[in-house]
């Protein structure tokens, strides 16, 4: 009987320029509160910005090995004299092992601030639009669509907010540099090694933008209109 | 033969008249309130007729708004069937019940639930969207539906600078996008006072007189009484007692006679 009723309509599709139209706009008339939203994922992108690019540039200071340069270094309590060819001390290499696992260390935890704060905005800005989510399912919008309204918007978020964070990030880590060393940051400036912890940043801030928007998203889409009208109050 | 023939034209077209849009078959639903079992509805059967005007009332927690959600399809029932147009919604899949909620019925709520951040005509046209007609289709429509609720100057406007009469007349012309054989209204009038209740009241009533689009609404609003073809009462999760608009008649003169 209702495959006999839904042949005679016209199959429902989203036009994607539709959504972005409409996720796009949704974005800018809240742009107030997704700023709120996308400031935690600038803060935690740009701290892992800030981690990652200071470490590319510390290497790249010390493996130019130059005296002066290592006497800086060497100020600011970083062991230098240990290059690849490696004719440093055991003492200098047990140090320097030390010192990469503190490195790890910082890492996984820039990691997991990222995590941690980007889910946390993306959960809260799909969550407190439940009744909308609801309100939409009323009138006939399928799963899929809400899931790509938000897939959308939060993608647009994300890759904002990611953008702004690897800026930030990166130009706080570059002042500190230019503070502690100088001229000698630009001379020895790792331009890939910055460019590929930009693009991981990138990814990383942008996937988990979408995944923690995307799972409340669909959730709220599978809810019976009635409950996810009722979960927002 | 030829004296049977007169009456069965007569039966038929009582018939057709009275095509049912919303059929409920012992419709019960139990929620699960921490350990103790909540009976909302107990087994409502109920028919609705194309085209009428009918009321659902009852005190709140008499399981009216409840009922309300099953026949709009936005809710399942635990146990019992509900049928929409002959069809059981229960059997639905996801992307029927989705089109089900676009084409076949159009939803008011008491808190009117406009998309804040559209325009009043993006809010009439979305549903349109979600029915798949270009910008320009729904553009027009929308228009037109605004300009019968008596908005079409507004269209610009976000929810948020409207008054709350003027939103829930955005709502209903958005209820109407599609062109359903149901609007459902809850409470439509709640959160509105008496003046522009009656007018929302009287709104609806002009739509299924128009364009014979049924109208079921939960409300305990008694403004409605005197639009309704038909008032439903729901007690304890049971339909207490059902009038038709005659009984009705004589019932508010007989109050207004006091």
């Amino acid at each position: 009987m209702s495959e006999r009723r839904l042949a005679g309509g016209r199959e429902i599709v989203l036009p994607m320029s539709k959504a972005v139209e409409i996720s796009f706009r949704s974005l800018k008339i809240r742009f107030g509160r997704s700023l709120i939203t996308t400031s935690g994922v600038i803060l935690a992108i740009a701290f892992l910005m800030s981690v990652w690019s200071n470490n590319e540039i510390i290497s790249s200071l010390r493996n130019a090995d130059k005296s002066e340069i290592n006497l800086l270094l060497q100020k600011n309590g970083i062991e230098t004299g240990v290059t690849e060819a490696g004719d440093a001390s055991a003492e200098a290499k047990a140090r320097m092992e030390e010192e990469q696992s503190k490195q790890t260390w910082l890492i996984s935890l820039s990691l997991l601030v990222c995590v941690v704060g980007i889910a946390n905005a993306m959960l809260m800005s799909v969550t407190e639009r439940f009744r909308e989510i609801g309100t939409m399912k009323c009138l006939g919008a399928l799963d899929t669509f809400i899931v790509k309204l938000f897939l959308l918007e939060s993608t647009f978020q994300g890759l904002a907010g990611t953008s702004a964070g690897i800026v930030i990030g990166f130009a706080l880590t570059l002042g500190l540099a230019l503070l502690d060393y100088g001229g000698y940051t630009f001379t020895y400036f790792p331009v890939s090694g910055i460019a590929e912890s930009a693009g991981y940043a990138l990814v990383v801030g942008t996937l988990l933008s979408l995944i923690g928007a995307m799972l409340p998203a669909y959730r709220a889409a599978k809810m019976e209109p009635v409950e996810a009208m009722r979960s927002d109050t | 033969m030829t004296e049977t023939a007169p009456d069965e034209v007569a039966v038929q077209e009582q018939e057709a008249e009275k095509r049912t849009v919303v059929r409920t078959q012992q419709v019960k639903k139990t929620y699960l309130m921490g350990e103790i079992e909540v009976h909302a509805l107990r087994g409502v059967d109920m028919e609705i007729y194309t085209g009428e005007y009918l009321s659902i009332m009852g005190p709140s927690g008499s399981g009216k708004s409840t009922f309300f959600n099953m026949v709009g399809g936005l809710d399942k029932p635990s146990e019992g069937k509900v049928y929409i147009d002959e069809v059981d919604v229960a059997q639905l899949d996801a992307y029927e019940l989705a089109w089900l909620r676009c084409r076949k019925i159009g939803y008011i709520f008491q808190s009117f639930n406009l998309i804040p951040v559209m325009t009043a005509l993006e809010n009439v046209t979305l549903p349109m969207v979600f029915a798949g007609l270009t910008s320009d289709e729904a553009r027009d429509k929308g228009m037109e539906l605004l300009g019968k609720v008596g908005l079409g100057e507004r269209h610009s406007h976000k929810p948020n600078e409207l008054s709350g009469g003027q939103q829930q007349r955005v709502a209903v012309a958005r209820a109407l996008a599609n062109d359903p054989a149901v609007v459902l209204a809850d409470e439509p009038t709640g959160n509105l006072d008496l003046r522009t209740g009656t007018e929302i009241i009287e709104l609806l009533k002009e739509m299924n007189e128009n364009s014979g689009v049924t109208v079921i609404s939960a409300t305990h609003d008694h403004k409605m009484l005197s639009v309704s073809d038909r008032v439903v009462w729901v007690k304890d999760g049971q339909v207490d007692h059902v009038r038709n608009r005659e009984d009705l008649d004589i019932e508010v003169t007989h109050v207004e006679g006091e």
